[in-house]
């Protein structure tokens, strides 16, 4: 048996490694501060040599996220990386993946905003992530990583997920756990597909040769509102299908909680530190981690609100996410924000604070 | 056994690379470790800081309140995290260039002169090693033996004549908290 | 003697490319895009192509040429088909891959993606269809719209120091690096047209024996939005566009 390699790294050079071990068949990125180290740590490997992966350095994100759009369309397996104001500029081509029922991966590696903002962690881009962010009515799948192993865990997760629906994914991280090192293990080699296999797998590929098959065009213009309608239904279709069965979270101390703090990502770990001492003065508190941030852990969130006194949420932002909170529980119970922006990221001290603020003990 | 370290000084003294070498011995030693910098600009010169997280457990926060020991490289680190060490806990400081020193008595303060013993090695790289050095010698978390084949694995093979020279600054360093 | 009679393949004089399909073209009478289409499929048929190719249509008036010709295509976002024809070639190498370009999408909105692929020299080919006029959204001034050209948007006539001046890019692409092929043609005339053809066919062949960057720009016309008869529309190409826009090669494949 493969002896297991630990490894310590960033979770942005996991997210690189993971590509290669995962079988991408191709990267387009373009450098922008807190998640460089990617695109980076995949010139070094120079996986052209060996897995035969294409890794790019595009013009900008405009050029890299059309890139992906042209890489998808011939049934490969491709990714790109940026972070906030370069996810902004890349919206319109996640709307042609989107329609064009394409699969690929993103990650965002979030940073203060808006506008240039900072360089510095956030989770400001939580609406433009979960509710589509481009043009038209579309979603996807987001996922939150919190440690360096689930940015490794997530390529595969969200390549899989993304092929299994065809429907881009998401990995929303941000700067902590893009720049934080921890042990993580990396996922084995995957051979890429080959040729045969993508001609099977994926029938809509347009990969050039339509010897035995008509041509496939891939375009996401209809001119006849009715087909357009019915494309739309069929997008839906497969996002009630994504909300049954791709629902991920994870929670902590759940079972006796009086209290529940809900964060993603990074934040989530500050808000465990913070709960752990809540409970040592015998407060209560669980924590529910929303894995997947689209589709969002509505059901469990309305099961928990029935046994719980109270909610906050925590996010580096202005209140996004609670919103989704406030759907999934119906207020049935007081929920608060709290949340430090542009690039500020609060100790578990402050967390404790702000509860104990809202729900004096 | 659970440590939580915050180590801070100038962009350019070795700070994180010094967090980095004490994180990867730890994982040698096989604990769960973070390594969690302040990034950006002021890795070019301004100040710079990482929090070290070593633990046998699950770690939790890689951001935290407060800390167990604190390495303390300039001025402006001590004024910002002197009043975040847990009571009871420790605060290693270079006092090459503090004009204000620590003022606490309920954690344990240690002064190691390591720029000037940098000065007597006659080599200013060698300073960060010397700072990790005071570090184990205060509190070894991990064995100098383990820094050692560390240190072996993360130096390219090629600067390995430089092995010899950064043991003996962990030794000076060490010898400096005895 | 019925039509049937006459349909006889001795009489033959001209077929349609096997690659043409029976889809009713939308484009005007007079366009030089039907031309181009149908050279386009003769030569990938020509040259056996019709099972190694991907093509990627713009936005634009051609933004339906999937529609016409039956290879596999990728529609992209508006001037970003040479960073999809990028990728498409890049994770197929063995591919002939080409982008079917516009005045606007190739010289206005996608003037980054255009000369950063040529630039790095990627292995496709572009077809560039200069008319100076946005045709599909009724008219509009295009980057390479003449000085004076009446457009929707310039009614009283381009004006450079309100619009610029005509942006001659295939200038530009000759002078990088990685273009190896870079030449201008038009479809005025059946010489033309046949000249076209093989501008095209050598385009594609330096694709396949992965050269770098070729750039086939056809100097065409837009009746409808030129506002003329085709034929008026062909004689003022010649009379004006020619003097901007002069056909000939700008830079050939060295061996």
């Amino acid at each position: 048996m493969e002896k297991t390699e630990i490894k310590l790294m960033k979770g942005n050079e996991a997210i690189a490694h993971a590509a290669v071990r995962y079988g991408c068949d191709g990267y387009f990125g373009y450098p922008i501060t807190p998640q460089s180290e990617i695109l980076e740590t995949l010139e070094n490997l120079q996986p052209w040599d060996t897995t035969g992966m294409v890794v790019l350095q595009a013009e900008s994100e405009v050029a890299s996220i059309n890139m992906v759009y042209g890489g998808a369309a011939t049934g490969k397996a491709v990714m790109t990386s940026s972070s906030s104001p370069g996810i902004s500029l890349m919206q319109e081509g996640i709307s042609y993946i989107a329609a064009g029922e394409l699969p690929c991966l993103i990650v965002n590696v979030m940073r203060g905003g808006p506008g240039l903002g900072t360089i510095h962690p956030s989770q400001a881009d939580y609406f433009q992530a979960v509710k589509g962010g481009g043009h038209g009515d579309y979603h996807l799948i987001v996922l939150a990583p919190a440690t360096v192993q689930e940015m490794a865990d997530f390529v595969g997760l969200g390549f899989d997920l993304a092929f299994k629906y065809r429907t881009p994914a998401m990995i929303l991280a941000d700067g902590i756990v893009g720049q934080m090192m921890e042990k993580v293990v990396l996922p084995p080699f995957r051979k890429r597909r080959t040729e045969e296999e993508i001609a099977t797998q994926c029938p809509w590929a347009v990969t050039g040769n339509p010897a035995n098959r008509k041509p496939n065009v891939m375009t996401t213009l209809e001119l006849d509102s009715e087909i357009m309608e019915v494309n739309n239904e069929r997008f839906q279709a497969t996002y009630r299908l994504i909300e049954q069965n791709a629902v991920r979270y994870e929670e902590y101390f759940t079972d006796d909680a009086e209290y529940l703090i809900v964060a993603f990502g990074s934040v989530a770990r500050i808000c465990l530190k913070a709960i752990e001492e809540a409970r040592e003065k015998g407060i209560r508190i669980g924590l529910l981690r929303p894995i997947t941030l689209w589709p969002f852990p509505t059901d469990r969130l309305e099961q928990l609100s029935k046994t719980i006194k109270g909610t906050l949420v925590v996010e580096l932002n202005a209140g996004q996410m609670i919103e989704d909170v406030r759907l999934a529980t119906h207020d049935r119970v007081p929920t608060y924000h709290f949340g430090r922006l542009g690039g500020i990221v609060p100790d578990p001290k402050e967390v404790y604070d702000a509860f104990i603020s809202h729900f004096p003990q | 056994m659970k440590e939580e370290i915050i180590m801070a000084g100038f962009g350019g003294q070795g700070v994180l690379s010094m967090g980095k070498i004490l994180a990867y011995a730890a994982l040698n030693n096989d604990m769960e470790v973070t390594w969690m910098p302040s990034y950006g600009p002021e890795q070019r010169g301004g100040t710079a800081n990482v929090t070290v997280i070593l633990s046998d457990g699950r770690i939790s926060s890689p951001v935290l309140s407060s800390y167990d020991t604190a390495v303390i490289l300039n001025q402006q680190s001590l004024d910002k995290f002197e009043s975040r060490v847990k009571p009871g806990g420790t605060l290693i400081y270079d006092p090459y260039g503090i004009h204000r020193k620590p003022t606490r008595t309920d954690i344990n303060v240690i002064e190691v002169k390591a720029m000037e013993e940098s000065f007597n090695m006659s080599n200013a790289k060698t300073y960060n090693m010397i700072v990790l050095g005071a570090l184990l010698g205060v509190k070894p978390m991990v064995p100098l033996e383990t820094v050692m084949s560390t240190l072996k694995k993360v130096i390219p093979e090629r600067h390995h004549d430089l092995l010899d020279l950064n043991r003996e600054a962990l030794t000076r360093g060490i010898a400096l908290t005895q | 003697m019925t039509p049937e009679d006459i349909k006889q393949p001795e009489n033959l004089v001209c077929t349609k490319p096997r690659l043409l399909n029976d889809t009713h073209m939308h484009y005007c009478g007079g366009c030089s895009h039907g031309v181009v289409h149908r050279l386009v499929a003769e030569v990938l048929d020509e040259m056996n192509q019709a099972d190694n190719v991907i093509g990627i249509a713009p936005v634009g008036c051609a933004v339906f040429a999937y529609k016409y010709i039956d290879i596999d295509w990728i529609e992209a976002a508006h001037g970003r088909a040479p960073a999809v024809a990028t990728a498409a070639s890049r994770l197929n190498p063995s591919r002939l891959v080409f982008t079917y370009q516009g005045d606007g999408d190739l010289a206005a909105i996608g003037t980054a993606e255009t000369i950063h692929a040529a630039n790095r020299g990627e292995n496709i080919t572009i077809i560039f269809i200069n008319n100076a006029i946005y045709g599909m959204t009724g008219g509009q001034m295009a980057p390479t719209t003449l000085e004076g050209m009446r457009t929707s948007t310039t009614p009283y006539g381009r004006r450079v120091d309100l619009n610029g001046y005509p942006l001659t890019i295939t200038p530009i692409l000759a002078s990088l690096p990685g273009t190896c092929y870079v030449t201008r043609q038009a479809v005025h005339t059946p010489a033309a047209v046949a000249k076209t053809k093989r501008a095209l066919r050598q385009a594609f062949e330096n694709t396949l024996a992965k050269k770098g960057t070729s750039v086939v720009e056809i100097v065409g016309t837009c009746n409808s939005g030129w506002k003329m008869s085709p034929e008026k529309a062909n004689n003022g190409m010649v009379d004006n566009m020619f003097a901007a826009y002069p056909p000939g090669d700008l830079k050939t494949p060295q061996d």
